[in-house]
């Protein structure tokens, strides 16, 4: 059901973290592991740390050429979030590194309040128990980090009308 | 109910002419789950348990498949609680589907527990211009926003007041239920409803045996009958053992968030103390406990 990264998010795969309340900014938060595109993970299997590091802004010509970044794209490059020393690993606006499954805390330098939601649970779905275990998803599970706005979709069926279950007044 | 006036069994076994001949211990072997039984709220324990039996065996004949029917109690210290982020909500009514199929709303004819309204950004919450049966390519469209609708499970509820037989109370964690073999389809608390979240079953439920869902709660999701007044419950046979509600899991956006109202630390406590936060038709002072907020 959790459609775009066609994992499955039961309980039983991935144990999430037991309290609803708010976290301390440092705690770790257990969730699925990040929805990758098949064979690009790790990305140092393509980007020889041993090559030389083009750090230009520039129009992609020889690989990732679907990617349309459409996230503050005027100012926005890959490796303003992509680590160029360490191409496994991103990078926070201090340097540091960190992993693809803690993404948010990168996401969360500029969404700092989506962030603080997301830590209460109130940004984005979790499964689970309401007063036990639940589990969270990264950002990356619903929004495309590329182009995280939602795309519109496809609605369910209108509701039938009363008039045609054969009774006239609509209630 | 006082000693003086005669009990429903009683007064139904008189008009049936058993009295003379039998007395309440006769009527006993009528089925449980016939006119010759007590209101839920009035039954033992041991009286719950025959008419469960009876009725899991009249469902289990009916859809070819075991279904079992819980009478689990409220949870101590629990009052629940719903908060929908009418922001995020994108009219998509992958809620309204998951509902039909968790508490098996009959599908012929359509029964919905939730509606999902469709609103003009420019006019704001306005019911005179809200439209339930948008149909667009995608959604959301734009210059809509969508507010989806079921049971705001009123503290003050117009419809428990509204029914002349008991037949729906609110549980004490806040749950506002329906005992369908009490109902006698009168619909008075349809009327009085002010949401519209109350339906009847004017046609016999048509639930398909391959599609019911066979874990259910007396109060809750087991299949009705023709004649009876149903709704939203919170998804109390999934709440009661500490679940979200299936809405709740299904929604792709994330708009909806529910949790214990006594407990500081959950997710809607956490909404009614951060966010701006709305309850429909708040001047009716039904007190609902279902809220709106916007999260952006």
């Amino acid at each position: 059901m959790l459609a775009a990264c066609g994992h499955e998010h039961g309980e039983a795969r991935y144990p999430g973290v037991v309290k609803a309340a708010l976290q301390s900014p440092g705690e770790k938060i257990e969730v699925p592991p990040p929805p990758f595109t098949e064979g690009a993970f790790p990305c140092s299997d393509c980007h020889d740390p041993s090559l030389p590091v083009n750090r230009e802004r520039r129009k992609l010509e020889m690989a990732h050429q679907e990617i349309v970044l459409q996230h503050d794209e005027e100012h926005r490059w890959c490796l303003d979030c992509h680590s160029a020393e360490n191409r496994d690993k991103l990078h926070l606006a201090s340097g540091e590194l960190v992993d693809f499954t803690e993404s948010y805390r990168l996401c969360g330098q500029c969404h700092g309040d989506k962030h603080r939601d997301w830590r209460a649970g109130v940004h984005g779905r979790r499964i689970g128990q309401w007063n036990g275990h639940k589990s969270y998803l990264l950002c990356v599970h619903c929004h495309s980090s590329h182009a995280p706005k939602f795309e519109p979709k496809p609605p369910q069926p209108a509701p039938v009308r009363p008039e045609a279950l054969g009774r006239g007044v609509v209630r | 109910m006082t000693k003086t006036t005669p009990s429903r069994r009683e007064f139904l076994c008189a008009l049936g002419g058993c009295a003379a001949a039998a007395t309440a211990a006769g009527c006993s072997d009528l089925t449980h789950t016939s006119w010759f039984r007590s209101a839920f709220r009035e039954l033992g324990d041991d009286e719950k348990k025959a008419i469960v039996a009876d009725l899991e065996r009249e469902h289990a004949v009916k859809y070819g498949k075991p279904v079992k029917v819980g009478t689990e109690g409220p949870l101590p210290d629990v009052e629940f609680g719903y908060a929908l982020d009418i922001s995020r909500c994108i009219g998509c009514r992958r809620c309204v589907y998951s509902c039909v199929d968790e508490n098996n709303q009959s599908r012929d004819p359509q029964l919905h527990w939730i509606r999902v309204l469709e609103m003009d950004k420019e006019k704001g919450i306005d019911f005179a211009h809200a439209n339930a049966y948008y149909e667009a390519e995608k959604v959301p469209r734009d210059g809509h926003f969508y507010l989806p609708v079921a049971c705001q499970q009123c503290r003050n509820a117009p419809c428990v007041r509204a029914c002349p037989v008991g037949a729906t109370w609110m549980e004490k964690d806040g749950i506002v239920v329906i005992d369908y073999d009490w109902c006698i389809g009168c619909r008075c608390c349809m009327s009085a409803c002010p949401y519209g979240a109350r339906h009847f079953n004017y046609g016999e439920p048509h639930v398909p045996p391959e599609q019911l869902n066979p874990d259910t709660h007396y109060l809750g999701n087991r299949p009705r009958t023709k004649g009876v007044v149903e709704k939203c419950t919170f998804c109390i046979q999934r709440v009661r053992k500490g679940r979200y509600p299936a809405c709740v899991e299904v929604c792709p956006v994330g708009a909806r968030k529910f949790g214990n109202l006594l407990d500081p630390d959950s997710e809607v406590r956490y909404v009614l103390e951060h966010k701006r936060v709305y309850v429909l038709k708040a001047e009716l002072n039904t007190r609902p406990k279902f809220f709106y907020f916007y999260g952006l």
